[in-house]
């Protein structure tokens, strides 16, 4: 619902503004062509992201009634999803799972980050690449494969703990699950807002650092002053980009529901439970309605997180 | 930088090294092994008897070569999609950066807005616009919805502002050379960095899709290597005593699907760190 407002704001706020003039000036030629340019990219956008939007919205509006076929039901779906129990818990643990598992990678993302860039390491590249190889390897993999370490039967962590006749650990359980799946997640994207960062620091004007050398800054002191301040525009994007996965969490949980069914329910994240409404439950609507919520939350979470930040360092 | 190292940084990075490869190395060593050895050996050692060769072509036969179809999908999909996509973004990000016309700001603002608007959210919506359409259980269902990335025109339109001189379209267009020559002709070259980095993203997004060709396909010939190495492992995790056989097809069957992107990312490297320094340096 965000999304739509805001565009439609931006949308009634451009033609007004004054860039008119400046536009007919040079544009006269070469506006048309702009419109060519740009017109294959915001068709298909309109096509595939858009229009799903906008049907997503306008689903989420009926209900499918026993007797009577589906009906209009205004805010129905969206009053019976505020106070779904399964839906409400699962959005509560994708919120819990954001606030523990993104510090706890970005900020190993950010320590990597200035370690290479430090000049202080040997082998800087194999580190670059070595952590950030897991990327590459689709989620699927990663959580099949972890699933397998996790395990009893062969799993290494269960093989050594019999080896020094400790109990194996129990990662697949109630209470470590959610730990387990951040493990996994933890691991595929560390390296990727690793070498965002790291690109970032490139772009640092190196005659900063040799001016904090001549002030007598030593590694860390730069690294504090210069170069963690220099990230926050990076460090915003990968705060948003796990806005955005952590929320829409589902391959991971999806997967490792197969290994413990009991633990992970079919309402363990608001994803897992919308497509379960939609293809076990036959609730299209209702999953519409879920979606779409589930959406607005994100980018409401998102331009919080924006909101926060920018405000902040103006302050 | 610097001729100074230091030792104790080394190590502290070494261990984290050894968090991010050792799940890679239990993979490799897990597909050399039979199912026996999986079960009686270290998982972080090689047993006595390494099956690789026999591991592969078990599961690159198995089931009439279904996994070798699998892979040929992931690779058709990802390649048209991410293809398809990296060219819309350097046509569009080329048009918002080099043109000024009505709308130019508010479009861009909407797709920016976009960014933040979940691929999982939008997948349900579109399985039902797209049975209505007919294109469920096709490769449309999987190439169309990936063929629009916003951070894709991000990038690229951030990366046309500096990359192609404002002098230089000027100077082809007093030459005489039409808009559209000017991009093929001169502007592409100079955007090929860029578009090299939005391509290997975007394969990346198409290489891991899941929930997409989950919900959009069942009949497995059409199938993409995640969609079927999660079939396989239900299967494996389904049946009770004979899933030994199917265990080992998922292990070594990971094995295979990952190097084709690992090998990507090493050899195109230089691509995709310029292109998020483009994007995350300049936010």
């Amino acid at each position: 619902m965000s999304v739509d407002t805001a565009d439609r704001r931006l949308g009634a706020r451009a033609p007004g503004r004054s860039q008119g003039h400046r536009q007919r000036r040079h544009g006269v030629t070469h506006g048309r062509t702009g419109y060519l340019f740009v017109a294959p990219f915001m068709l298909v956008f309109v096509a595939m992201l858009v229009l799903p939007l906008a049907y997503a919205a306008y689903l989420s509006l009926f209900q499918e009634r026993l007797i009577g076929g589906t009906v209009f039901a205004g805010i129905g779906n969206y009053t019976r999803a505020l106070t779904d129990p399964r839906l409400l818990h699962g959005v509560g643990r994708v919120a819990l799972f954001f606030l523990i598992q993104v510090p706890i990678m970005l900020v190993i993302a950010l320590l990597a980050a200035l370690a290479i860039d430090s000049g202080l390491l040997r082998v800087a590249k194999l580190f670059r690449l070595g952590i950030f190889l897991p990327y590459a390897v689709p989620s699927v993999v990663a959580a099949l494969m972890w699933g397998y370490l996790y395990g009893r039967d062969f799993g290494p962590f269960a093989q050594l703990a019999d080896k020094v006749g400790a109990a194996a650990p129990k990662f697949l359980t109630p209470d470590w699950m959610l730990g387990s799946l951040a493990n996994v997640v933890t691991w595929e994207f560390t390296g990727y807002n690793m070498i965002i960062l790291y690109a970032a620091l490139r772009a640092v004007p190196h005659d900063l650092y040799e001016a904090a050398a001549v002030d007598g800054a030593g590694a860390i002191r730069t690294a504090w002053s210069i170069k963690i301040p220099a990230l926050r525009p990076a460090l915003l994007i990968c705060v948003i980009f796990s806005v955005i996965g952590s929320f829409q969490l589902f391959n991971e949980p999806q997967l490792m529901q197969r290994l413990a069914p009991s633990v992970i329910d079919s309402g363990y994240t608001p994803n897992l439970y919308a497509y379960t409404l939609a293809f076990t439950g036959q609730e299209v609507n209702y999953a519409a309605a879920v979606s779409f919520l589930l959406g607005a939350v994100i980018v409401i979470a998102s331009y919080a997180v924006l909101f926060i930040t920018t405000r902040r360092s103006r302050a | 930088m610097t001729g100074r190292r230091s030792n104790a940084l080394t190590i502290a990075m070494a261990v984290l090294l050894i968090y991010f490869l050792l799940p890679l190395f239990w993979l490799f060593v897990a597909s050399t092994k039979t199912v026996g050895d999986l079960f009686s050996s270290f998982g972080l050692w090689f047993a006595h008897d390494i099956s690789l060769f026999s591991n592969i072509k078990q599961t690159v036969t198995n089931d009439g070569w279904v996994f070798t179809r699998w892979m040929g999908n992931t690779v058709f999909y990802a390649v048209v999609s991410a293809g398809g996509a990296a060219f819309l973004c350097a046509l569009g990000g080329y048009g918002f950066a080099k043109y000024r016309f009505r709308g130019n700001a508010a479009m861009f603002g909407a797709v920016l807005g976009a960014i933040m608007v979940p691929t999982t959210a939008l997948a349900i919506p579109t399985y039902l616009l797209f049975s209505k359409a007919g294109l469920v259980n096709t490769p449309l269902a999987i190439i169309l919805p990936s063929l629009v990335s916003p951070f894709g025109l991000y990038l690229m339109r951030i990366y046309a502002q500096d990359a192609v001189p404002d002098g230089i379209i000027e100077a082809a267009r007093i030459d005489g050379a039409g808009e559209f020559r000017i991009f093929f002709q001169v502007a592409l070259r100079m955007l090929a960095p860029g578009i090299v980095t939005v391509l290997l993203f975007t394969l990346v997004a198409t290489w891991n899709n899941y929930f997409l060709p989950l919900i959009m396909l069942n009949n497995p010939d059409l199938y993409p290597i995640t969609v079927g190495l999660a079939a396989w492992s239900s299967q494996a995790s389904a049946g009770g005593g004979t899933t030994g056989a199917v265990l080992s097809l998922v292990i070594t069957g990971s094995f295979l699907s990952v190097l084709p992107l690992i090998a990507a990312f090493l050899l195109l490297q230089r691509y995709w760190q310029s292109g998020l320094a483009a994007g995350g340096v300049k936010a």
